[in-house]
């Protein structure tokens, strides 16, 4: 079969516009990560089990791992590196450090975007909405209780 | 993954007209089951047909007090559905017990009725394979079957059906909304997924170049009574072992119609007229909830590791009639059962 063009994709990342071309099978997660440097983003199991890879795309979290950057053409992408505004750090990632919300850290920036999802999702009134929205994020430090109180203390926060 | 070419459809119509040039491309929408396939070169289309960007996107009240549901509307979008969550709450809980928070934001109605199996050797391209592979071989039949079917099984395939969101509308009498080539029908919701029988290749009764338009729900959605409960090995994001979705109508203590229907037990999703008929008119009271499991499980046939499914599937039933009866619906938040 022969190799297919690449394709013009026209993207919104962290606030800034890019034209790219990339080959369909390139996956969103591995554009940012070995495409334009944004490494961030991790990959843990590539098959939408772990979360590591969650960014927010026109504001809604989503696996990127399991989309193809083409059919995002268009799209406005957040990833863990367009949290921080200005320098200063997302009420988020302020919060993980206070709490202590993580250990290894690698599954760190699918957390902060998964949270800032379900923040904006607003469906989450009840710690046990908490744990079960958040239940694509797999910690294997098991750093779960910290991350609760960080993300519930966001939520407290006017 | 393999090399394909991407094709992004136009309207419902070049989008027939693009599957229907080329059969071994494939429609993508959500993505997050053909994709994860695809790495694992369980699929390998020569193509893929984005239909992500057709105006199928809306949920709107049918003449006949249903709903027509566009095959497109994300499964969070459904779930959270004003119109849903107030008339259909079985299917906006059965929605909200699957996956999670990211893939529901991402996977489409039409493409949640049609994902694959998760049987492991399925997906291991390693081991024999009938629904892979046609003749292949059943690896699960005397292998590792602790997550696999225990009714409408044949001897070439014992796979389950995945979806939650699919046992609500079995149990709500959905009917499937399609296009192809020659216009549009419509395919009632028992009709739409087949049992194995010689064929486990053959999933649906879809023509290769048709496509899911819409899910429509008739009137009735039992949102006093209902229940969906979902048994897995973690409380969280995983699939199910048993699951059941259970709408009542009652008068007085009486039931005057009853729905049942089963996640995680067949290659899809079980409903049995017989089990349902042992509950209309009867006392909803614990004797009739175990009859019309007894009835519904009669023919369950184990495979070795998943034998404990038929009594926990029993024990399900009588557990969600009981929580339909009662008005006290599983919360899919709060893991303690009602």
């Amino acid at each position: 079969m022969s190799v297919p063009e690449r394709l013009p994709l026209s993207l919104i990342i962290n606030g800034i516009e890019m034209k790219l071309s990339v080959a369909p099978w390139t996956t969103l997660l591995d554009l940012l990560r070995d495409h334009l440097d944004l490494t961030g983003t991790k990959k843990g199991c590539d098959h939408g089990q772990c979360g590591a890879c969650t960014v927010l795309v026109d504001g809604r979290r989503i696996n990127s791992c399991l989309t193809l950057a083409v059919m995002q053409d268009g799209a406005r992408v957040t990833t863990v590196e367009g949290l921080a505004i200005d320098g200063v750090l997302h009420a988020l990632q302020q919060a993980f450090i206070d709490h202590d919300a993580f250990q290894c850290g690698y599954c760190t920036p699918g957390q902060l975007c998964s949270a800032a999802g379900l923040i904006a999702e607003g469906k989450a009134t009840s710690a046990d909405d908490i744990r079960e929205l958040m239940s694509g994020n797999i910690c294997r430090c098991g750093a779960y209780p910290n991350i609760m109180q960080a993300i519930q203390l966001v939520m407290a926060q006017p | 993954m393999i090399n394909f070419q991407y094709t992004r459809a136009s309207n419902i119509a070049d989008a027939v007209r693009l599957i229907s040039a080329d059969p071994a491309a494939k429609f993508i929408a959500g993505g997050t089951n053909l994709i994860d396939l695809m790495k694992e070169d369980v699929e390998r289309p020569s193509r893929l047909i984005d239909i992500s960007r057709l105006p199928l996107k809306s949920i709107e009240e049918t003449g006949e007090n249903g709903l027509r549901i566009g095959a497109l509307v994300p499964n969070s979008d459904l779930a959270y559905h004003p119109l849903v969550a107030r008339r259909y709450p079985i299917l906006a809980s059965a929605i909200l017990a699957g996956a999670s928070a990211q893939l529901r934001n991402m996977a489409s109605t039409g493409g949640n009725l049609l994902q694959r199996t998760r049987c492991a050797y399925f997906y291991d391209t390693a081991t024999p394979c009938n629904k892979r592979e046609a003749g292949s071989g059943c690896s699960a039949i005397t292998g590792l079957n602790r997550m696999h079917a225990i009714l409408g099984t044949s001897e070439t395939c014992i796979a389950t059906h995945p979806s939650d969101m699919c046992v609500a509308l079995a149990a709500l009498g959905a009917r499937v909304q399609v296009a192809g080539p020659t216009g549009e029908r419509t395919i009632e919701f028992p009709d739409l997924h087949c049992l194995p029988g010689d064929t486990p290749q053959r999933e649906t009764t879809l023509a290769p170049n048709e496509i899911i338009t819409a899910i429509v729900l008739p009137p009735r959605g039992f949102e006093a009574n209902y229940t969906y409960l979902k048994v897995r090995d973690r409380l969280s994001y995983a699939f199910a072992l048993v699951s059941v979705a259970a709408g009542l109508e009652l008068e007085g203590d009486r039931i005057k119609e009853a729905r049942l229907a089963l996640g995680g037990v067949a290659h899809k999703p079980w409903r049995d007229p017989a089990a349902e008929a042992v509950l209309q008119g009867r006392a909803a009271d614990r004797a009739t909830f175990t009859r019309a499991a007894d009835i519904l499980l009669r023919d369950a046939k184990p495979f070795g590791h998943n034998a404990f499914k038929i009594d926990l599937a029993r024990r399900a039933i009588v557990r969600a009639l009981t929580q339909a009866a009662n008005g006290t619906p599983q919360s899919q938040s709060n893991k303690k059962l009602a």
